[in-house]
């Protein structure tokens, strides 16, 4: 999608669609995970000013509809890689925010140990395949899970998620082409969000829309509007059932925009003029879904309001307790390098001694 | 079934088969992914039988796509299963540099879950294959921590090695001398019952006490044949210490032979420069400097690609001059 085209404003102004057969419960579970991501990136963006965390901080403001939309359409079986912008699709997946904040503060009882940042973390009980910082790597390794379910006869489908700039790189290319090859229920979702780092889409790919690419691999191709959260749920319910009947893989183009540059240190100076202020004042996926739900009187402005303030709350006790959670060991650096019942840490050696 | 052992033992390439073979049938979670493996057998025919025995879905032809098979071994290892993961040759193992170095090799540490498969093919020089498809890679891996690296030179070392890797908790690379795979010296008759070769352990292939040389793979036999000759024209009494896996190094075996012999040739395939020769002899300075009546001598390959032509590519490799010449130095130190 070239950014620059859409800034027009909206005829009326932008909602979700009301072709969906989710039930009322689960606007409301979707509302709560969608709020819950948002407010979770302005906190960690609080506590990185407030210098309590070091290391990067990675948000996905402006495009959290994607991410949790999609996953929302997933079965508790199904696995899912995610990218630094899929913080969302993590919490559907029941990923604790006090789980993430243990990452970001690096402490010793995180998930990765505290030797990797973020939610550089997996949980594979909860289908959690945790990311690297090489994009597109997770395809592949994607497949995998799913050629380890065809002969152990499991029902799961994998969904793999970048943005359109690892659609450049060459493990994209193996890893959605091996997945149609095998029909393997693999369903790769490019976050189309206007910018890799600084570089626009237009110049990561001379393609019209991304979606065009999976012709080239005979898949199924679907396009959706990645902040209309429902339209991404609606979308990635179709794409599911069509892997799932082991019609082969999918790949899904979600149009959105990142409102934040890379990380935070980012100033967008690369970015013209008004683009940012165009999408958050008319395209901004809670707001839309917000209107969506007053509009459908499924929620009410006070009820919304509750609904923040309990995430509020909810959000400075996880943090804290997770702030409070001790620090690693120096020596915990030598550990898990390899199964340590078989091979011994990697501690160093003491120049002073034998 | 071609798996089955022949009456005349068995040479590695069939080893290695009946490892694989042996593997599939006692658990259903091992399976063989790689490039021409199944309808074709695999390009040197080490996977041939295969998939009639187990079937497609167990035995996985792949496109070419090394990155790709790479990371579906890791997903599935992730998943419980025990990937055998071939590359076609070793050379094209740079396709999954990335996968190996950054995916498998972290992923235990980063707390995402160890990566149990096996990454083998064949590697090395002397069978006039040119630059790409020649390759010994050891040292593109050695400084990646999170990878095991074996290379055995023996039928019985190669059956074992690959069964041990297959039930290792963690990602192991054989690399398999190509030039080892029907040499009708390597024939021998394998044990009937289930065995394997722990990794991490090196293996005297020779004892003696006037010096050590250290190797591996095809240059096991190079020293082998070297200290004979030595010893039959010229009462050398080597020692040859065939290093089995390259990582983790058997650090006590290295210091073991060079306090017993004072004399140490290291000697090795790849390119000289940053080989593991380099590392072996750091190890040597290090903890046995007092144990040294000469200085460590190292013997490898020149640093240039491995050329084609039979008269370029044997000035390349160590020569069997280099090996004796090298010894008698340190003998006569």
């Amino acid at each position: 999608m070239k950014a620059k085209s859409k800034l027009v404003k909206p005829k009326k102004p932008l909602t979700c669609t009301s072709k969906t057969s989710l039930s009322n419960e689960q606007f409301i579970e979707l509302y709560r995970y969608l709020k819950l991501t948002r407010m979770f990136d302005e906190k960690t963006v609080r506590l990185k000013k407030q210098a309590k965390l070091t290391g990067g901080v990675f948000t996905s403001l402006g495009q959290e509809a994607t991410a949790v939309g999609t996953a929302y359409a997933l079965k508790p079986q199904d696995f899912f890689a995610p990218l630094i912008r899929d913080i969302g699709a993590c919490f559907v997946k029941g990923i604790e925010p006090r789980t993430i904040f243990l990452q970001y503060f690096g402490r010793r009882s995180a998930p990765s140990r505290a030797t990797d940042v973020q939610f550089h973390f997996a949980d594979l009980d909860k289908g959690f395949v945790g990311p690297i910082s090489h994009l597109g790597d997770l395809i592949p390794v994607m497949t995998g899970v799913l050629l380890a379910a065809r002969m152990k006869k499991e029902d799961r489908v994998a969904v793999a998620y970048i943005g359109e700039g690892a659609s450049s790189t060459g493990v994209f290319h193996e890893g959605v082409n091996f997945a149609a090859v095998k029909k393997l229920p693999l369903i790769t979702v490019i976050e189309n969000n206007g910018y890799a780092y600084s570089t626009p889409t237009d110049e990561q790919s001379a393609v019209e829309s991304f979606v065009d690419k999976a012709v080239g691999y005979g898949i199924k191709g679907m396009q959706t509007d990645g902040n209309d959260i429902v339209a991404c749920y609606e979308t990635m319910k179709e794409a599911s059932v069509y892997a799932r009947a082991g019609n082969g893989s999918v790949l899904i183009e979600a149009l959105t925009y990142r409102r934040k540059g890379h990380a935070e240190h980012d100033n967008q100076a690369y970015v013209p003029a008004g683009e940012i202020d165009w999408w958050a004042k008319n395209n901004d996926p809670v707001v839309r879904y917000e209107r969506f739900l007053t509009k459908n009187r499924i929620l009410s402005r006070k009820n919304m309001l509750e609904i923040e303030n309990e995430l509020k709350d909810f959000l400075q006790a996880e943090s804290e307790w997770a702030e409070n959670q001790p620090l690693p060991e120096a020596e915990d650096a030598a550990m898990e390098v390899f199964d340590n019942n078989v091979v011994k840490p990697a501690f160093k050696k003491k120049v002073l001694e034998n | 079934m071609t798996a089955k052992r022949k009456e005349n033992g068995s040479n590695m390439l069939e080893a290695i088969r009946e490892g694989i073979f042996e593997s599939m049938a006692q658990d259903e979670n091992v399976f063989v992914i790689g490039e021409d493996v199944g309808r074709y057998g695999g390009a040197f025919k080490v996977t041939e039988g295969l998939l009639d025995e187990f079937g497609e879905d167990r035995v996985i032809d792949t496109p070419i796509s090394e990155a790709a098979i790479v990371g579906a071994a890791c997903g599935a290892a992730l998943m419980g299963m025990k990937p055998i993961a071939e590359f076609q040759f070793i050379d094209f193992i740079s396709c999954g540099f990335d996968m190996l170095t950054n995916y498998a090799a972290k992923s235990r540490y980063r707390g995402c879950g160890g990566i149990g498969a096996v990454f083998r093919g064949p590697c090395g020089s002397g069978v006039r294959g040119g630059p790409f498809h020649s390759l010994n890679a050891e040292s593109f891996f050695l400084n990646t921590a999170g990878l095991k690296i074996v290379e055995p030179s023996t039928a019985y070392d190669a059956k074992g090695l690959l069964k041990a890797a297959i039930n290792d908790p963690d990602p192991v690379l054989i690399f398999e001398h190509k030039k080892l795979y029907r040499m009708p010296r390597l024939r021998e008759e394998l044990p009937d019952e289930d065995y394997t070769v722990e990794i991490g352990k090196a293996r005297i292939a020779r004892e003696g006490t006037d010096l050590s040389i250290i190797t591996f793979g095809a240059q096991t036999l190079n020293a082998l044949d070297a200290a004979v000759k030595l010893a039959d024209e010229e009462g050398l009494n080597i020692e040859v210490l065939d290093l089995r896996s390259l990582a983790p190094l058997d650090k006590d075996a290295i210091l073991a032979t060079v306090k017993k012999t004072n004399r140490v040739l290291v000697l090795h395939e790849a390119s000289l420069t940053g080989g593991i020769g380099g590392e072996i002899s750091a190890i040597i300075a290090e903890e046995a400097f007092e144990w040294l009546d000469a200085p460590v001598i190292r013997v490898a390959s020149i640093d240039a690609p491995v050329p084609f032509a039979p008269q370029m590519e044997d000035y390349y490799l160590p020569s069997f001059d280099e090996i004796t010449d090298a010894c008698r130095k340190l003998a006569a130190y």
